[in-house]
């Protein structure tokens, strides 16, 4: 299982990288193995407001439909609008080309309530 | 599509399967004779093809599909159960066949006596005091019910706006309720994996509309609690909906309408044994207490103070009509058949069999899959594949092997609180020669994982069509006959 030790990660299976006060996230590479694969994904718009633990979209498997979380609070600044005809390369890569939000933070702090990778990994045993 | 597997590419021009007497007059004549605007600019396309050449063509297709009359089908909460004949033969009487729908109800009376006894007689199953037979599929059934909930609470002037779903429920429950402009509130199984009262209680104030609950539900476990749940739900001022889906376990044993639900909808198709699959024709019928009645969608076939039945359109309390004329006619004729054939004794020995053929199942499986929740199980239950998973093996890789040994996989991936869900409901028409061939075939695939796991990961093997392309088949769904 490919965890990155250098990102944080939710209960929910999404995975954080922060470059300033800017998080890039996404869902792991167990969560995109428990989906199967992607057909859809519905992201935010630019400039919404997010706030922790709000749902922000959905992301649509062939086995089911799942309401994607922000695990932080602040607003989007850009989506990845790859996925919008290519949503499978969240399957074929995760944690780089496969990111789906950007994030400006309005309480970086809250990234410590984060799990670190190996912290990630106790959970997903 | 693959070349040669549509009748239009078997069709030679000229090649007829029928001879008509010359007409009198002459073809162009006889055309003379429609007005212009009712003519069409180009000839239909149709497939020029003789009749031994239409049959083969259409019995082969049916080879290469797999049906209830082929082979094993346990589809858990679709109830594939085999559907008797003679029920399509009432069907197709021509009394029912061929009257039109807007015939007067003087000269309908044997089909509205029909429709009045398949009411009768699913209140009687239930416990309801009115039935509408209108809705046409389950999620109709649950949106007509959700509408009723509405217009109860709006009567009072309340204006609720949630309803309460278990984690477990169908799909379909969240979105009805989302439908008619209530919003969900989920709450989870215990560990039995049924609902504890105090989760309901925890949740349920003056905001909640009603609560929705399958039972048995989708784990195939009876809610036991489901009176005490009731009771909370009404405390506040709810009102109780049973989605029917899974009524095969309770026919003539257990009725909703007794322990405090105050709706419910039937599934025609799956319970009452009218074919389904392929998206219809479906009986989504639905039972409320006498109190709700008035809400019921309209036309309601009542009798006259003569005794003659008829249909009221004067219900203004009603939440409108849902379907065109007055439902799926030939479902009812079936159900109706299907009922009155096996008897109340029979109804309940369909029951009977149903939870007795899953749970020989669940007992002889249970050694060779995980079982997340153990204990007696109604018509049917779930199994985990998360032991084969550990091996690299999915439970979607599983039920495309048991494709190889003619074998309908069961639904898997639901419910969606059991890991590498696989859901099996092997219904009450099946013998226990064909449930063994099952559990053989299962456990075969078991220890294929332990053994020589790709036999597995790469089913199916001897099947017309290998894996499809499933993300295709979503992504980029063409259903044109020709491009």
């Amino acid at each position: 299982m490919n965890i990155p030790a250098e990102l944080r990660y939710t209960k929910e299976h999404e995975w954080i990288k922060l470059e300033g006060n800017v998080a890039t996230i996404g869902i792991t590479d167990y969560a995109q193995g428990e989906l199967g694969d992607i057909v859809f994904v519905e992201l935010p718009n630019v400039g919404d407001k997010l706030e922790q633990m709000q749902a922000f979209g959905t992301i649509e498997a062939v086995k089911a439909v799942s309401d994607i979380y922000s695990p932080l609070s602040g607003k989007v600044t850009e989506v990845n609008s790859a996925l919008d005809d290519e949503p499978m390369i969240i399957n074929s890569d995760p944690y780089a080309t496969g990111w789906m939000i950007k994030l400006e933070l309005t309480n970086v702090s809250e990234l410590e309530q984060m799990l670190t990778a190996d912290g990630y990994k106790e959970l997903i045993g | 599509m693959q070349e040669g597997l549509l009748i239009y590419d078997k069709s030679v021009s000229g090649r007829r399967g029928y001879t008509l007497p010359d007409t009198e007059s002459g073809e162009t004549e006889l055309l003379d004779m429609i007005p212009d605007q009712f003519r069409r600019n180009e000839d239909a396309e149709l497939p020029e093809i003789t009749e031994p050449e239409t049959m083969r063509h259409f019995v082969a297709l049916s080879v290469k599909n797999h049906h209830i009359e082929k082979g094993f089908y346990p589809l858990g909460s679709c109830t594939m159960k085999y559907n008797p004949k003679r029920n399509d033969a009432a069907a197709s009487l021509k009394g029912f066949e061929c009257h039109h729908p807007l015939a007067p109800c003087s000269s309908s009376k044997g089909l509205l006596e029909l429709m009045y006894g398949l009411m009768s007689d699913l209140g009687e199953i239930s416990g309801f005091d009115q039935v509408s037979l209108q809705p046409v599929a389950g999620a109709q059934g649950e949106f007509a019910g959700l509408l009723i909930m509405q217009a109860y609470h709006r009567e009072r002037g309340d204006s609720r706006t949630k309803i309460i779903i278990p984690d477990s429920a169908h799909g379909t429950n969240p979105a009805s309720v989302s439908s008619v402009g209530y919003t969900t509130v989920q709450i989870k199984s215990n560990e039995q994996g049924i609902i504890a009262p105090e989760s309901v209680a925890e949740v349920m104030d003056e905001t909640v509309a009603g609560m929705m609950l399958t039972n048995p539900n989708t784990l195939g476990i009876f809610e036991t609690h489901c009176k005490e749940i009731a009771e909370i739900v009404h405390f506040h001022g709810g009102l109780m909906y049973m989605d029917g889906a899974n009524l095969n376990a309770n026919m003539g044993i257990f009725r909703p309408g007794d322990v405090g639900f105050d709706m419910m909808h039937f599934n025609l198709h799956k319970t009452m044994s009218t074919p389904h699959g392929g998206g219809g024709p479906g009986g989504g019928a639905i039972g409320v207490i006498r109190e709700l009645g008035k809400y019921l969608p309209y036309p309601v076939l009542e009798k006259d103070d003569k005794s003659e039945l008829f249909f009221n359109y004067d219900r203004p309390h009603s939440i409108g009509r849902l379907h065109s004329f007055f439902g799926n006619f030939a479902n009812m004729v079936r159900a109706f058949a299907y009922i009155r054939t096996l008897g109340g004794k029979g109804v309940r020995r369909v029951s009977e069999n149903a939870v007795l053929n899953a749970n020989y199942l669940k007992e002889l499986l249970k050694d060779s899959f995980d079982l997340p929740y153990a204990g007696h199980c109604m018509h049917e239950f779930v199994l985990s594949g998360n032991r084969q998973k550990k091996k690299g093996v999915r439970t979607f890789d599983m039920a495309k092997r048991m494709l190889d040994f003619g074998i309908h996989p069961p639904t898997v991936y639901f419910p969606l609180i059991v890991q590498e869900a696989m859901m099996i409901e092997p219904t009450e028409t099946e013998t226990k020669e064909t449930l063994d061939k099952f559990i053989e075939t299962m456990r075969t695939i078991a220890k294929e994982v332990e053994e020589s796991p790709e036999m597995v990961t790469g089913a199916p093997h001897n099947t017309i069509v290998k894996r499809l392309d499933e993300v295709g088949a979503v992504r980029n769904l063409d259903v044109c006959l020709r491009s």
